[in-house]
């Protein structure tokens, strides 16, 4: 009880620590499947206290709180999406490090792609430019890397 | 021709959502728990840990919630507040003693004055989880139909009950009146 | 007194970079060879009394004046005198003075070094400098004042961040700021053009050694901040994509690009207004990543004390330059068109697609940092934008150029004849793929497919690099030291692909509760928690952990790990006790004290976690010795190059 107690009072006091890190003190699971499980959600889950931090880095209660719940749920079955919407239902999209493919955030991942196909054929259209207009030059002593 | 002057467009179109941004609070998370259900709970209650406090007793009225702890700096500076908007009587106040030490609460709650109704006592920070609370102190408007109408974060003012709280609560209550 | 000197030479300093930024533009708008020439004596003198400026605010610290605001919010008077100096840019008004003596710096050296510059050209440069230093200045004396009184006087100060009281800080900002900043240069370089309306043949060579001095300190201001992070921090993380990194990445990615892009502008003259626009794009980034640290738009754990005046102020400054230089691209850009021709398979391709695939890079950074602040602005909602979107998004293009690279070091000019270096090239890559499979299975016993990717194309870099050098070493002929720079910066990139995917891969964490005489067994290595005791600081309080490491029953090292508080601010903070061998690093942080004498403790493997830095470093040696080719020294007689240009001298 009083080791309770006292774990208590030290988070409460380590609360503000910002930038402290957070070392989990509970037994890992048993099934390292699921141990891992829990370390990739954990780890894509924001603090709403130390903003910089993920759950599993930060000291503040409210994650260990959120760690806690994070653990339960794993142990008593449910699947990630079901714990990230859990998460997500009680503080919205911000909670999450990874973005969620929605409507809003189709730009956001599709991106990568547009941004290549856009600029190859940006780039594609010089290099025919160029090539053509070299076809006309006459040849001269070229070559070199320097 | 024309683009070259893509670069200095797009630096426009940045520099316009940049001015916008300055405006807002990067660290400022909406909740998404307004237009919906509040969230059930039953907690022991303070004073007595017999005696419970549930959700499904406040229905049928507007009430207010009011997360805070004896650690929080700014749920001291707001406690007169609410002891003041306590004593306006328009809707009940409930207390969410949250991660706190209930000897400590009981002794601050008699030393700077009671404006509950009722204070839940979270040990286990569950319920604040449930409401989505993340920094201290936070109060929550709940409608007589049980649906979350508005959320405050940071110390409550009186400004801000006249202008947020207040309205709302008429709202409610004519809507409600209108209804039947 | 001191104090107040140093606010007056602060002063004195902006009005003389105002007279540079005036003789600068207006000598050569007007004509007045007199104004022209008064630009460089401007300059000296405001690096002078820059420098007196920030010499005064050193003393204040060094003397712990805490009648100064800033240096009693930042020091104290037990803080060691080493890190009272380094206190001085620890936040947000001393780094912005830092940033002014940087800038001061970079365009003294360009008054000093112009001298084969045409003047009206070297004027304009400076005046550019001196357009931007007046911004900054000014920024500073206006709303954020690192003279500012307390009175009455602190008794004493609230101490220095923590985080930041390590010997780091000595060098990371310094050095990360003098590079960022540097990109001033290169930028003034190309508004100079635009405002001239042409650009010489020779401006290329001009700028190059700028830009790659700056480069240069900003890859090892980066690799430094992603060092310290690793050590100081606690997580063994070296990178977070936090909006502030990446600040000072984006800048280094289109730095990367032209560099690049100057190569094909030097050699062939071509993509002249691609470059100007690179060079303006560079500096810009970098003011742009100067305003998301401190105007409080972005959450970052890097993020100074914002305050919306500041903000607005650094945006307005945003759009006379950023807005400015574009517009005059937009103007002046076209008739900058260039004629000359290049196969499809050429190193002029290939450069385009370097410069692609980095630009890509750099513009899903950007997205990544300030989606959020769209979607908010658009009243959408609030997201976050973490590393896992940035560690999967990078790949896209980051892979494609790996693997370009390898091909396109070999192209020649105008019209590369690659089929000689088939053959080569494809048992070099099997070679690549070959070690990419094998070591992983070998030496850390698993096998992922994006591992074996990463492995095989770090790989195939490096030996892709060698391959020519060697080649012509072993036929005994010379290598020009821009073809060596060359090949030891992308041997660079090579290791520091290796690092990141040996390390991403094989890592293994361990949150473990030890009791004294406890141990816990990691790839091999037992990690035995011996004892902790005490450790009294001079502004902190510590308890220290011996932990002794062992393989096979042989002791391998002995850690010590710490938790300490400090003083002033009592906030605990972990102190890391790492091992370092050339392939892994080990790697304990304490967690909390469990009661008992038992402890909670964080251990780490890290395999190859050093190559991303060793990575890094030769990188910037490699551009450290391109840049003392013989081609940027200062040369007496007039080359053929020199007729070509117009009759001027070579530059440097």
């Amino acid at each position: 009880m009083t080791r309770i107690l006292r774990t208590l009072l030290l988070a409460l006091t380590l609360a503000w620590a910002g930038g402290a890190l957070a070392i989990d003190t509970e037994r890992a699971f048993d099934d390292p499947a699921l141990q891992a499980r829990y370390d990739n959600i954990t780890r894509e889950l924001r603090c709403l206290v130390c903003q910089n931090e993920t759950i599993a880095d930060s000291n503040a209660t409210l994650a260990r709180d959120l760690r806690r719940e994070v653990r339960e749920m794993i142990a008593s079955g449910q699947t990630d999406d079901q714990i990230r919407d859990f998460m997500i239902a009680r503080y919205g999209d911000f909670v999450l490090y990874r973005p969620r493919m929605t409507r809003m955030n189709f730009l956001l991942w599709a991106a990568p792609v547009l941004l290549l196909a856009f600029g190859a054929f940006a780039v594609v259209r010089v290099v025919r430019r160029r090539a053509a207009e070299a076809a006309l030059e006459p040849e001269g002593p070229e070559g070199g890397q320097s | 021709m024309w683009k070259f002057i893509i670069p200095f467009g797009l630096f426009v179109v940045l520099a316009a959502f940049l001015y916008v941004g300055l405006q807002r609070d990067p660290s400022y998370i909406p909740s998404p728990l307004i237009g919906k259900p509040a969230p059930e709970f039953s907690l022991p209650s303070l004073q007595d840990a017999a005696y419970p406090v549930s959700s499904a007793d406040l229905k049928g009225r507007s009430w207010v919630f009011n997360v805070w702890g004896t650690w929080c700096g700014g749920c001291r500076q707001e406690h007169q507040v609410l002891v003041a908007i306590a004593k306006q009587n328009v809707v009940p106040l409930i207390g969410l003693d949250w991660k706190d030490d209930s000897a400590a609460a009981q002794q601050w709650l008699r030393e700077l004055g009671n404006p509950y109704a009722a204070v839940a006592s979270d040990a286990e920070g569950r319920v604040a989880i449930d409401w989505g609370v993340y920094g201290a102190p936070e109060t929550f408007l709940i409608g007589p139909d049980g649906t979350v109408l508005y959320k405050h974060i940071a110390p409550m003012t009186m400004e801000v009950w006249a202008k947020e709280f207040l309205p709302r609560i008429e709202a409610a209550k004519s809507g409600k009146g209108g209804q039947t | 007194m001191i104090v107040e000197l140093g606010l007056f030479a602060l002063i004195v300093a902006t009005l003389l970079a105002s007279a540079q930024a005036w003789f600068g533009i207006a000598g050569p708008a007007f004509g007045n060879r007199r104004w022209m020439a008064a630009a460089k004596p401007a300059v000296a003198g405001q690096w002078v009394f820059v420098v007196i400026s920030f010499g005064a605010l050193c003393w204040a610290f060094y003397h712990n004046d805490f009648s100064v605001l800033y240096v009693a919010g930042n020091s104290n008077s037990a803080l060691p005198k080493f890190y009272r100096i380094t206190a001085v840019w620890g936040a947000h008004e001393g780094s912005l003075l830092l940033w002014a003596l940087a800038l001061a710096t970079w365009s003294v050296a360009v008054g000093v070094f112009s001298r084969n510059l045409p003047e009206s050209y070297a004027a304009r440069v400076l005046g550019v400098l001196g357009v931007v230093s007046v911004g900054f200045q000014l920024f500073i004396l206006l709303t954020s004042n690192p003279f500012e009184r307390l009175l009455p006087a602190a008794v004493d100060g609230r101490d220095l961040n923590p985080l930041l009281q390590d010997p780091a800080l000595a060098f990371h900002p310094p050095m990360l700021y003098t590079g960022y900043v540097g990109m001033a240069v290169p930028f003034a370089f190309a508004v100079a053009a635009l405002l001239e309306g042409r650009l010489d043949e020779a401006w290329a060579r001009w700028v190059r050694p700028w830009v790659t001095i700056a480069w240069m300190l900003l890859t090892v201001g980066i690799a430094l901040g992603s060092w310290w992070a690793y050590y100081e921090l606690g997580w063994g993380g070296w990178w977070f994509w936090d909006p502030v990194e990446n600040a000072s990445f984006m800048p280094w990615l289109v730095a990367t690009a032209l560099i690049h892009s100057l190569a094909v502008t030097e050699k062939r003259g071509l993509f002249k207004s691609w470059t100007l626009l690179l060079a303006i794009i560079a500096f810009s980034l970098s003011l742009l990543g100067t305003f998301l640290v401190r105007s409080g738009v972005l959450v970052s754990v890097h993020a100074f004390a914002s305050d919306p005046s500041r903000g607005l102020f650094i945006l307005g400054f945003l759009g006379v330059c950023i807005g400015g230089s574009l517009a005059l691209f937009a103007w002046r850009g076209p008739a900058l068109r260039t004629k000359g021709g290049f196969s499809v398979v050429s190193r002029e391709s290939f450069l385009l697609f370097n410069n692609l695939l980095l630009l890509v890079a750099a513009a899903l950074i950007l997205i990544g940092t300030l989606y959020p602040l769209f979607l908010d602005a658009m009243n959408l909602g609030k997201i976050s934008v973490g590393p896992p979107y940035f560690d999967t998004v990078f790949m896209v293009p980051m892979l494609p150029l790996l693997l370009l690279l390898g091909v396109g070091m070999h192209a020649s000019w105008k019209k590369a004849k690659l089929e000689d270096m088939k053959r080569p090239l494809v048992m070099l890559f099997v070679a690549a793929l070959v070690f990419g499979i094998v070591v992983p299975v070998v030496a850390y016993g698993s096998l992922h497919f994006m591992t074996s990717v990463g492995l095989t194309a770090g790989t195939w870099v490096i030996v892709s690099a060698l391959y020519e050098p060697v080649q012509r070493l072993r036929r005994r002929q010379s290598l020009s030291r821009g073809v060596v720079g060359m090949t030891l910066a992308h041997i660079g990139v090579g290791l520091f692909a290796i690092g990141v995917t040996v390390t991403q891969s094989y890592k293994i964490e361990k949150d473990v509760a030890l009791r004294p005489g406890q141990s816990v067994t990691m790839k091999g290595y037992d990690f035995t928690f011996k004892s902790s005791h005490e450790v009294p600081g001079p502004n902190y309080q510590a308890i220290e952990s011996e932990i002794v490491v062992s393989r096979n029953g042989r002791e391998v090292a002995t850690l010590h790990p710490q938790k300490r508080v400090y003083r002033v601010q009592r906030s605990p903070m972990t102190e890391a006790g790492i091992e370092v061998d050339w392939n892994r690093d080990l790697f304990v942080a304490m967690g909390e004290d469990l009661g008992d004498g038992s402890w909670s403790m964080r251990v780490q493997y890290k395999p190859m976690v050093r190559f991303i830095w060793l990575g890094a470093l030769v990188m910037a040696l490699g551009g450290f010795i391109a840049i003392t080719d013989r081609r940027y020294r200062p040369r007496r007689e007039a080359a053929s190059e020199a007729v070509a240009a117009g009759g001027r001298a070579p530059a440097r």
